[in-house]
This record gives C-alpha cells, sequence and structure tokens, in this order.
C-alpha cells in the first residue's frame, strides 16, 4: 500500500485516497471546435509511462481535497507532491 | 537439444519474416497459428524474460465466452470452441475442464443485466442460464445463499461450457508445437525499440541486437504503450498491478467458478487443490508487478461472505501481473498506424481465455495484412469513431 503524503494532512495510508490519474488534462476550450480525432484523444487517450507519472489524488476520507503527485511507476516511489494549479516539478 | 526440454531456445538471427513481441500466451498462440495455419514459420518470438513469465504464469485461468455484445461473443465463443479442441490438436494434456461459471447477481440491477446478458449470449450461440438462487446452490453447494448477509445473492448467470485450464501447460503445449513447426523462441531478449522507415517498421532493436523483420507483431501485455512509443504510436492504455492468491491444498470443495462483480471476487480451485482467487485492479498505474496489500484484504473479506466454509483456508502465496486496461474493457487488435507493425493489447484483467481464439485471428491478421473478421470490431479506430464494445457491464471484474 502506498504512503501518500497529503499536502495539508501529512503521510496518511492509501485507502484514504480517490485516484484522479494523469494529471494537468485540461477540459477542451472549445470542444465543439475539436475534430473527432482530437476528442477521442481527450477522451480516451492518457499518458501510460514506464517512470515518472503526474497523477491527481484526492484524500477523500481525510480533508477532502485534491492534489498532484509526481510518481515512479517503476517503484511506486513518490517524488513531488504539488498543488492544483502549480506546474509539474522538474526532476532534477 | 536437452531431451527434457520442449522446445528449442534459439539464437537470435539477423532477419525474420514476422517477429513476434512477448512470449506470453497470446505470442505463443500467435506463433503457432502462423506455422499451422498459414505456412509462415520464418518466425521468432523474443521475449524480455523467461517464456510464458508475464501474465500468463499469474492469471486465474478463467475460461468463458458469455460476454454481452456480438463482437466479443464472436471471439471469445471462437476461442472457447477452440479450446474445446486443443489438447487433441497439441496433443498435450492442458487440465482444460467445463466445469462451468457462475456470474452472482446481488442488486435488481445485476439481477436485470444478467437476464439481459443470458438472453443475448442465446441469440449467439453461447450457451446461458439464468438461476434462481436456489438453482445457485444446487451448482455450487458451499456458495451462501441466505437472505442474511450484507449482499445477498439474488440468482446468477451460468455457463456450463465454461471453465478452467492449467496456464502452464497451455504455454508449454504450444511452445512445443510451434517449435516443432520451425518457429524460435529468444528468451532474455527485451525490445527496447521499432525502427520506422518511410512509414513501415523495418527491425526491432534488442537487448541482444538489431534483428530485421518484413511484419513486426506486438504482444507484450502490460508493456505495449511502452514498445509501441518507439513506433510513435499512442495507445489509450492504462498499466494496472492485478493480484491473485491462492490458499493450501484441499480436499475438492468447489466444483465449478464462482465470480462476482458486485463484492469483487472470483474463486475456483485448481486441479491440484488450491483455491484460486482474485481481485480487481488497483486503482492507480504501475509497472510494479505487486499490487497493494488492503485489495488482498477485501478480496478475502468479500470471499469469506460468500464461502463461509473458506473461514478456516489459509493464503499460501499471493502475487501480481500487470494489465495493459483499455477505456471499454475491450481488446485492441489489427493494423497499426504503422504499415507491418501489428496491434494486440487492451485485453486487461481477461486475455487468458481468449488465448487460442486471439492466437487464431491476429495470424491471420499478419498473414493477410488485414484483420481477421472476428478482430475486425477491435480497432484502435475506434477511440476516434466511438464504436465502443463496452464490456464494464459484463467484465467489471473480468476473467
Ligand atoms: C492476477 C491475474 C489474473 C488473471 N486472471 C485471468 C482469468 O482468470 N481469465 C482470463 O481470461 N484472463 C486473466 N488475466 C489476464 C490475462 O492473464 C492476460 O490478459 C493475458 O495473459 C495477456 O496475454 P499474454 O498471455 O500474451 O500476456 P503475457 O503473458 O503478459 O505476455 C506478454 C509478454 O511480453 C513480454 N514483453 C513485454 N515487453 C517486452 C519487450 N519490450 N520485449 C520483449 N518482450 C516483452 C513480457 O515479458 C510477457 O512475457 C489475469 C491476469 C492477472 C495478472
Ligand atoms: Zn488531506
Amino acid at each position: 500500500m502506498l504512503l501518500i503524503p497529503c499536502p495539508w494532512c501529512g503521510a496518511r495510508d492509501e485507502v484514504e485516497f480517490h485516484y484522479g490519474g494523469q494529471a494537468h488534462v485540461a477540459y477542451p476550450e472549445d470542444p465543439s471546435a475539436l475534430s473527432d480525432e482530437q476528442w477521442g484523444r481527450y477522451l480516451f487517450f492518457r499518458e501510460n509511462p514506464e517512470g515518472d507519472f503526474a497523477e491527481r489524488w484526492s484524500h477523500s476520507a481525510g480533508c477532502r481535497r485534491w492534489f498532484n503527485v509526481v510518481r515512479d511507476t517503476r517503484s511506486n516511489r513518490i517524488k513531488h507532491v504539488y498543488l492544483p494549479g502549480e506546474p509539474r516539478p522538474v526532476t532534477p | 537439444m536437452h531431451p527434457d526440454r520442449l522446445w528449442r531456445s534459439a539464437e537470435p538471427r539477423k532477419s525474420y519474416e514476422v517477429v513476434i513481441v512477448g512470449a506470453g500466451g497470446h505470442g505463443l498462440a500467435t506463433a503457432y497459428y502462423l506455422a499451422k495455419n498459414h505456412g509462415i514459420t520464418d518466425v521468432a518470438v523474443l521475449e524480455r524474460g523467461w517464456l510464458a513469465g508475464g501474465n500468463m504464469a499469474r492469471n486465474t485461468t478463467i475460461i468463458r465466452s458469455n460476454y454481452l455484445w456480438d463482437e466479443s461473443a464472436g471471439i471469445y465463443e471462437h476461442a472457447l470452441k477452440l479450446w474445446e479442441g486443443l489438447e487433441e490438436d497439441l496433443g498435450y494434456p492442458l487440465l482444460f475442464s467445463q466445469r462451468g461459471v457462475l456470474n452472482l447477481a446481488h442488486s435488481l440491477q445485476d439481477v436485470r443485466d444478467g437476464v439481459r446478458r443470458v438472453e443475448a449470449n442465446r441469440v449467439n450461440g453461447v450457451d446461458a442460464e439464468w438461476l434462481d438462487p436456489a438453482g445457485v446452490k444446487e451448482v455450487c453447494p458451499i456458495v451462501e445463499v441466505s437472505p442474511e448477509v450484507r449482499y445477498p445473492v439474488l440468482g446468477a448467470t451460468y455457463q456450463p461450457r465454461a471453465g478452467i485450464a492449467k496456464h502452464d501447460n497451455v504455454a508449454w503445449a504450444l511452445a512445443t508445437a510451434a517449435s516443432a513447426l520451425g518457429v524460435d523462441f529468444i528468451e532474455h531478449c527485451e525490445v527496447t525499440g521499432i525502427e520506422v522507415s518511410g512509414g513501415r517498421a523495418v527491425a526491432v532493436d534488442t537487448v541482444r541486437g538489431r534483428i530485421a523483420a518484413n511484419r513486426i507483431a506486438l504482444s507484450a501485455a502490460g508493456h505495449t504503450s511502452v514498445v509501441a512509443a518507439t513506433a510513435g504510436i499512442d495507445l489509450p492504455l492504462q498499466t494496472h498491478p492485478l493480484q491473485a492468491l491462492v490458499s493450501e491444498l484441499l480436499e475438492p470443495v468447489h466444483p465449478t467458478v464462482v465470480m462476482s462483480n458486485a463484492v469483487h471476487v472470483y474463486v475456483s480451485q485448481a486441479h491440484k487443490g488450491e483455491l484460486v482467487m482474485g481481485a480487481g485492479i488497483d486503482a492507480a498505474n504501475s509497472y510494479r508487478r505487486r499490487g497493494a496489500f488492503h485489495i488482498i484484504e477485501r478480496q478475502m473479506a468479500a470471499a469469506l461472505e460468500l464461502f463461509p466454509v473458506f473461514a478456516r483456508a489459509h493464503v499460501l502465496r499471493t502475487w501480481g501481473g500487470i494489465v495493459d486496461v483499455s477505456p471499454d474493457a475491450s481488446p485492441v487488435i489489427g493494423l497499426s498506424p504503422v504499415e507491418n507493425l501489428y496491434l494486440n493489447c487492451g485485453w486487461g484483467t481477461g486475455g487468458f481465455k481468449a488465448t487460442p481464439g486471439v492466437g487464431w485471428c491476429y495470424a491471420h491478421t499478419i498473414a493477410h495484412d488485414e484483420p481477421h473478421p472476428l478482430v475486425a470490431p477491435f480497432t484502435l479506430d475506434r477511440f476516434t469513431t466511438g464504436a465502443l464494445v463496452d464490456e464494464h457491464g459484463a467484465a467489471a471484474v473480468a476473467h
């Protein structure tokens, strides 16, 4: 089980959280202007890296707030925790 | 050749007619049918680890074809028919046992979905029955069907021709047969890149050097996104850990296969006697073949509620594999945006049952550079056109 550091509550067990998938996926500004292919990509295609992944978590059984995490999907090691709206931190 | 070896472990040659990436069940079956049905034997199956050490070695071996939609019934029923003749065809015991599968309903919506699926199955020539709780008890006496429990059993769909097989035997039998027809199996040969030239795939780069090929067929399950990305192809897949566990060996107590989407567990008893149980995927993406413990805990709680008799059983072993989950819980099979590069992926939590069927159809697709009619609906294109094959209803904990 992951130990996830909520930016507001500190480190808690994964069971307290809800997963939100890839971070930084914005709703299209003008959906009706998109081609079928662009709309399909927005709906169905997400990154699936073997390595660092920027993703969203919600502390649903705690403060109920969303935040972002960069996690290495090979080791599950969490490298960064940051707030929604902040840019993805650059890993040195 | 070592007298005890079932197949030849080959050294990579400089080029092949067909290179298959991944020696799981699907890669092995594809190689076998390429050789057997299409006479294409200049084939190498490249495997980063050891032969059939991925999900083929880790699945809970449930075989069934009682999916909702026509497209799914087509491919899964084709597979089940092949399973029914596979031991004879391969001349090897597969411990294929048609002991039936019960998919339990615990809510009114489950009942409606189940009855609808039974009718859809029948229209498609798939054997299916709707059972009330007493009927469930008759098929599987150890299931708790009293109305007292938290999620009472309100009925179940039953497919008598469904069952289980011994996954390792299936892999060994396919490898033996394909090897005898001339296919090369190359283990510890990770594909690190696909060379594309003028829109055509021409070779793979591997940790054991470059191998040229006229046709390259991906069958890398949880790693397909990573391999396809080297050819510039994005896939709508997410890789998740999926776990299973076994108990110690017990006397025969469980005569069939029981699955419950609502309480998230499915159970059968292997020939040796261990109870084999699986659960759902871990929520977060991961390439670590190890899932979270709370998933196992919930799965055990669900199993105990359905089977109070398991209270004294012990967990012997738990493990995980990584599965390639698609948005509509259906696979992606066929041509890719790159010429001569073929896709077989997105089987997620339920591809073992399809092994001979997908091998048959994928081999046809590769041999003719055109999708076999049974896999034609499963294009990558459907995520643009919207023609999804949405099996979430029938396959929430699909196996
Ligand atoms: C715990 C668990 C339970 C399951 N239960 C069921 C079930 O009851 N019924 C069912 O129908 N399905 C089940 N499944 C799903 C099923 O196992 C898979 O859908 C199916 O095995 C996928 O096809 P495969 O056998 O070819 O995959 P795999 O055996 O995973 O084969 C893919 C191969 O590709 C190799 N590979 C990856 N990347 C590379 C590379 N770059 N170069 C070379 N080789 C590479 C891998 O090492 C692997 O051997 C289960 C899966 C798991 C994990
Ligand atoms: Zn919190």
